[in-house]
């Protein structure tokens, strides 16, 4: 029932959310049922299309991991979008440096520094503060991001890290770091073997870690009730920095990827939203890292589905935002469902009682 | 003379439970009458019904003569009637003048500050309340604020003044400038109802006053003719102790040895000062005391969730005082928390977590960190069969379990990891009658298997018919130890209201 | 030097007038108790449909009308969420942000086409004010603003008396310290809370329309590029204050207006820009005066039953 419940409400938030944009796009004179229907062909299509919704899922997912491991661990990480470029601009940073290194480790060395920024960006300033000053995290997370974001700017606009061009942009990394691409099936898309590993590997670590280990434990505790953490022995300071490290961890992990999967470069711009929408990705998710997969995939989805939706249906592909936008609202309202429950019972029990007394 | 305030035959019942159960009230102009009654006599749920917080089963409250029916505190306020809460309705933040006109300001569209400040002002004057109506409430002390609160009353007309436990949080400096306020408005004919469990006060403050017990008003007396001794028998009753069969124990060598420790809670303020007492193996350390004497301090920090500000905590000769919480459960203490949901359970936690939850580093539930769920599972289930848990299915969410088998599954985990003392606070809090039996039982039996048992309680039946020596704390001090033999219930009343022992055996 | 040179003073006016306005609305909001940071998605509400009545009516007095009454809806939702549903007022904030983003670019590209608003939108006059546009020096920061400018001015400077100067704004900052105790006294709890988020959006809207039919006459996707989180962070900075969060809108708009004027003298403005989010971390951690929100910011409050 309780795990019915779990899965009814993200999708319920889902359908209600699509419904309001069928009404939102007939209003305008379209035909809903073929505007989403170029957006699920867009989105799979072909394999071609697959692929580029896979593309599009694996940041979501990877970053939606480590803001489903905040949550759970009690903190809200509104600020992944920074981290995710911190963890870029580091990864890019070590791709065209080090071209001496043989190309596997150049690899892994990319998506450590990745990794490491991320986790660094996110644990040392807002966690510190959290932790002992108890400046909301909500705040922090978010300052920070935008400070990465102008960071990463400012290396390639007049910065160490700028490139000869029209555009502001970085050098591109060293070849035998860029992940290949599958040649076959998926070959359209920018799809890379490697990226789809990593983001496996992420999900089970994640899962694993939340789950199998003292570590994840003690965080969940954390979360679910820190004074009972405490007298269980665990040092609740120390765990909401790791928690928070980790989420960024995992932003940095997806910037990462996405430079030695796609982009290879750092370019101008800044304006993916992964961070964001990751966020969603999350809470339908219910923060489980299992779930997060299928949340990514949907809302990987809906991006390369609006794509395609706006060239055949020429319905602007800002439609999918609509709908997330809408969807994570509805699933913020989850609290609804109990209270007209809650309200529908007290009518009923105050009309039986009206005529005893 | 009109009585100001009748209460007859009222009843508040909730499931389970008769919170009040009869109780006859008559508060007449210009008097002091004190409602005198042990934590649980019925005393705050008397105040709620009347404030208009909670709506009584049956009965009737009069206002000057006048049956009245509160949906609200707000109806209670335009009524006349002036409540001081234990715990503030303040705002810290705003000015003491904005506390007291707030909802019922001066001036138009503005707020006319300076005519709030002038009302204050003359309130203040007139009722002998000195207080600054500019200064910030958060800035103020205790007693300060609580004459804020008084102004609130007052400046809403109140005509009759309820104080719920308005010493609770007072230094005696502080009380005494509050007795002096009482009087005076008793000269002006204000009605003071003053509710209190300490003795001393209620005779020293309060002209008539009005016994509670376990729901019921047992007698209202004149003060003038009472005695302490008096008072305290009809706060405790004489009802027969609840036995428990429990065999002669020599006790051992000592446990637990405490220091003249030295804690502060979480607000900062030093609840226990200067406490020193002995736990021995095979005993049961029963600690009486009012609530907020600092008892619940002293066992937090035998288990290192506060810290010893000073003084020395030694646990089988080894001195744990700065070790962690972590370390202290290692090395052999078990606690039993007084807020079973808020510090005991994770309740979203399945129960085998939460049976785990105090040894999930260690083996057999983890190595290397990494955990071992069938260990748990298999552990967990011994627990909640030996324990009669039930549901027995440790699958099952801590929060969908009843408050009795919620303290089952605690004491399963906290008996059965072999300690070497148990810190047991209030483990018998809010539970039915069959529920608290069994948590006894097993008090009992970790006595009888020679370790120490440290049990707080606010219930004296509980402390008198499981202790083998009973130490009493007043004022985050211990009163005196006495042998349970020994000890009467008379004599522990008047040692909870921190008159010492006259032959005690500290 | 720069500093001599009064356009930057101008400048930074204009530009703290975008912060500054969301700024305020956000304070109201939180004032009340419901933490609001959905200014950014309201503000791009209020942009869009500013130019869109603007250019349907012909009149841009009409579209910021419009604009006000659509971000006083669009905040509405988020008061319903945060008060009757007792909903996550984070996740609430964020949802409206997006939903906002996707719905103006959405509407912009379905009712105008991908060439943008059209060019013939009207926009508010700018004006200078009689007298002290002719002072020498500081002249030229009161000269040809956008009539919200000072507009904007006068609500910021309404606002701090409304909040700490009249009874309503007493009561509705009791109710976001202390709801109990509020509600004892007999305020409505619920319908003050209404009234800040609301008045937040209204406020924040106007921030929006400043941009699109104040300064320019035309709405681009995401047009408010971050300004709503950077008047987030005047509220914070600005201690929860109308005059404070101007304060800080205005040492904001300075380094805006700055890195504007820099641009070529080798300082990057994108290091200049950081410097609003900085001063709010130091300003939460207590470094530079330590900026606590209203007790009971956040926090649903479900009255008694």
């Amino acid at each position: 029932m309780k795990a019915l419940q779990s899965i009814l409400l993200p999708v319920a938030a889902s359908l209600v959310a699509i419904a309001i944009g069928a009404i939102l796009v007939a209003a305008l004179g379209y035909n809903p049922v073929s505007v989403y229907g170029s957006l699920i062909s867009g989105a799979f299509g072909s394999l071609g299309n697959l692929g580029n919704t896979l593309t599009a899922s694996l940041p979501l997912i990877i970053i939606g991991l480590g803001i489903a491991l905040s949550f759970q661990s009690g903190l809200f990480n509104i600020g992944a979008d920074g981290q995710y470029w911190i963890g870029a601009t580091a990864a890019v940073w070590v791709g065209y440096h080090f071209t001496s290194l043989p190309g596997w480790l150049h690899m892994l060395l990319c998506l450590a520094a990745g990794m490491v920024a991320g986790a660094l960006w996110a644990g040392v300033i807002p966690g510190l503060t959290k932790a002992f000053v108890g400046a909301h995290e909500v705040i922090t997370t978010m300052m920070m991001s935008y400070i990465a974001i102008l960071f990463a700017r400012y290396l390639i606009e007049g910065g160490p890290m700028q490139e000869k061009g029209y555009i502001p942009q970085s050098p591109l990394i060293a070849s035998n770091t860029q992940f290949p691409y599958f040649t076959q099936g998926f070959a359209r898309s920018q799809l890379s073997p490697i990226s789809m590993l990593i983001a496996a590997l992420a999900v089970l670590v994640a899962w694993f870690l939340l789950y199998k280990t003292t570590l994840g434990f003690s965080l969940r505790s954390v979360g679910l009730n820190p004074r009972a953490a405490k007298y269980a022995g665990i040092r609740v300071k120390l765990y909401i920095i790791i928690a928070l490290a980790l989420s960024g961890l995992f932003a940095g992990l997806a910037g990462a990827v996405q430079m030695l999967g796609v982009d290879h470069q750092l370019l101008d711009g800044f304006s993916s939203n992964y961070g964001y929408t990751a966020i969603v990705v999350a809470l339908l998710a219910r923060n489980n890292p299992l779930a997060v997969v299928i949340s990514g995939l949907f809302f990987g989805a809906l991006t390369t589905g609006g794509q395609n939706m706006q060239i055949v249906s020429n319905v602007p592909a800002s439609l999918t935002n609509v709908l997330t936008g809408l969807i994570i609202f509805f699933v913020g309202c989850e609290r609804i469902i109990p209270q007209v429950i809650g309200w529908y019972r007290r009518r009923r029990s105050a009309r039986a009682q009206t005529p005893a007394s | 003379m009109e009585p100001v305030l009748e209460v007859v035959d009222l009843k508040k019942w909730f499931p389970g439970v008769k919170a009040n159960d009869g109780v006859n009230l008559t508060v007449h102009a210009g008097e002091v009458h004190a409602i005198l009654g042990e934590n649980g006599a019925g005393k705050s749920t008397l105040m709620k019904v009347i404030y208009g917080l909670l709506e009584p089963t049956s009965g009737e409250i009069r206002l000057f003569g006048q049956p009245v029916h509160f949906r609200s505190p707000r109806d209670a306020i335009l009524a006349g009637i002036g409540m001081v809460h234990q715990h503030f309705m303040l705002i810290p933040a705003l000015t003491v003048a904005e506390n007291v006109v707030l909802g019922d300001e001066p001036g138009g569209v503005r707020f006319d500050r300076r005519e709030a400040v002038r009302r204050v002002r003359e309130l203040s004057e007139r009722y002998g309340l000195a207080i600054d109506p500019n200064a910030k409430v958060g800035d103020l002390t205790v007693g300060l604020q609580q004459r804020v609160e008084i102004l609130k009353a007052f400046y809403r007309k109140a005509r009759v003044l309820i104080l719920d436990e308005p010493t609770a949080l007072l230094t005696p400096q502080e009380t005494r400038e509050l007795f002096n306020i009482i009087r005076a408005l008793k000269a002006e004919g204000v009605p003071v109802l003053f509710i209190s469990h300490k003795l001393d006060e209620v005779l020293e403050i309060s002209d008539r006053v009005t016994v509670m017990r376990a729901g019921k008003t047992v007698e209202t007396l004149e003060t003038k003719g009472a005695t302490p001794q008096m008072l305290a028998n009809l706060m405790v009753g004489r009802e027969v102790v609840l036995r428990v069969e429990k065999p002669p124990m020599e006790a051992g060598p000592p446990v637990l040895e405490v220091r003249n420790l030295r804690v502060r809670s979480a607000d900062r303020h030093e609840r226990v000062k200067g406490v020193t007492l002995t736990v021995r193996r095979g005993e049961i350390l029963g600690i009486a005391g009012i609530d907020g004497n600092g008892q619940f301090e002293l066992a937090d920090a035998i288990a290192g969730l506060l810290r010893a500000e000073a003084g020395q905590i030694v646990l089988d000769g080894r001195d744990i005082t700065h070790l962690s919480p972590a370390e202290r459960t290692q090395l052999g203490i078990a606690y039993v928390p007084q807020d079973r949901q808020l510090d005991g359970l994770v309740l979203s936690f399945d129960l085998a977590s939460n049976i785990i939850l105090r040894d999930f580093r260690r083996p057999p539930f983890s190595r290397r960190g990494i955990l071992n769920r069938r260990a748990a599972e298999s552990y967990a289930k011994r627990l909640i069969e030996a324990f009669d848990v039930r549901p027995p299915d440790f699958r099952r969410k801590a929060s969908e379990l009843s408050g009795g088998n919620q303290q089952k599954v605690i004491l399963a985990r906290e008996v059965s990891r072999d300690p070497l003392i148990l810190l047991a606070a209030q483990p018998t809090r809010g539970l039915d009658v069959g529920a608290i039996e069994g948590v006894h039982r097993q008090l009992v039996r970790l006595r009888n298997e020679g370790k120490a048992v440290l049990l707080i309680s606010l219930e004296l039946d509980e402390i008198l018919s499981l202790s083998d020596r009973i130490a009493v704390m007043h004022d985050g001090e211990i009163v005196g130890v006495v042998d349970r033999a020994e000890a009467t219930r008379e004599q522990l009343g008047l040692m909870m209201t921190g008159r010492r022992a006259k032959e005690g055996t500290a | 030097m720069i500093f001599s040179n009064p356009e930057i003073w101008a400048l930074t006016l204009s530009m703290a007038i975008p912060l500054a306005l969301p700024a305020v609305g956000g304070t109201f909001s939180e004032r009340t108790g419901v933490v609001n940071i959905a200014m950014e998605g309201i503000m791009l509400i209020g942009a869009f449909f500013g130019v869109a009545f603007s250019y349907w009516t012909g009149n841009a007095w009409v579209g910021l009308f419009a604009a006000i009454v659509c971000g006083a809806l669009t905040a509405l939702a988020l008061a319903w969420g945060a008060i009757h549903v007792s909903a996550d007022q984070t996740v609430l904030g964020m949802g409206i942000n997006i939903f906002a983003a996707g719905l103006t670019t959405f509407l912009l590209n379905t009712l105008f086409g991908y060439n943008g608003t059209p060019v013939n939108t009207p926009k508010l006059p700018s004006v200078s004010i009689p007298g002290l546009d002719h002072i020498p020096y500081i002249g030229v920061i009161f000269t040809n603003q956008s009539v919200l400018v000072y507009v904007g001015i006068v609500l910021i400077f309404l606002s701090h008396w409304f909040l700490f100067s009249t009874r309503l704004g007493l009561r509705m900052r009791s109710v976001g310290e202390n709801p109990l105790a509020a509600d004892t006294l007999g305020i409505p709890v619920w319908r003050l809370r209404y009234l800040g988020v609301v008045l937040s959006g209204v406020f924040s809207a106007i921030g929006g329309a400043y941009l699109s039919i104040g300064i320019l006459n035309g709405f681009t996707s995401n047009m408010t590029s971050g300004r709503g989180y950077i008047a987030l962070a005047a509220m914070i900075f600005g201690k929860w204050t109308p005059l404070g969060s101007f304060g800080a809108a205005l040492i904001f708009g300075f380094s805006t207006a700055l890195g504007i004027v820099l641009q070529g003298h080798g300082v990057s403005s994108n290091i200049l820009q950081m410097i609003p989010y900085a001063l709010t971390i130091l300003a939460l951690t207590g470094l530079i005066g330590r900026s606590t929100p209203p007790a009971a910011d956040g926090i649903p409050y479900e009255p008694r039953r």
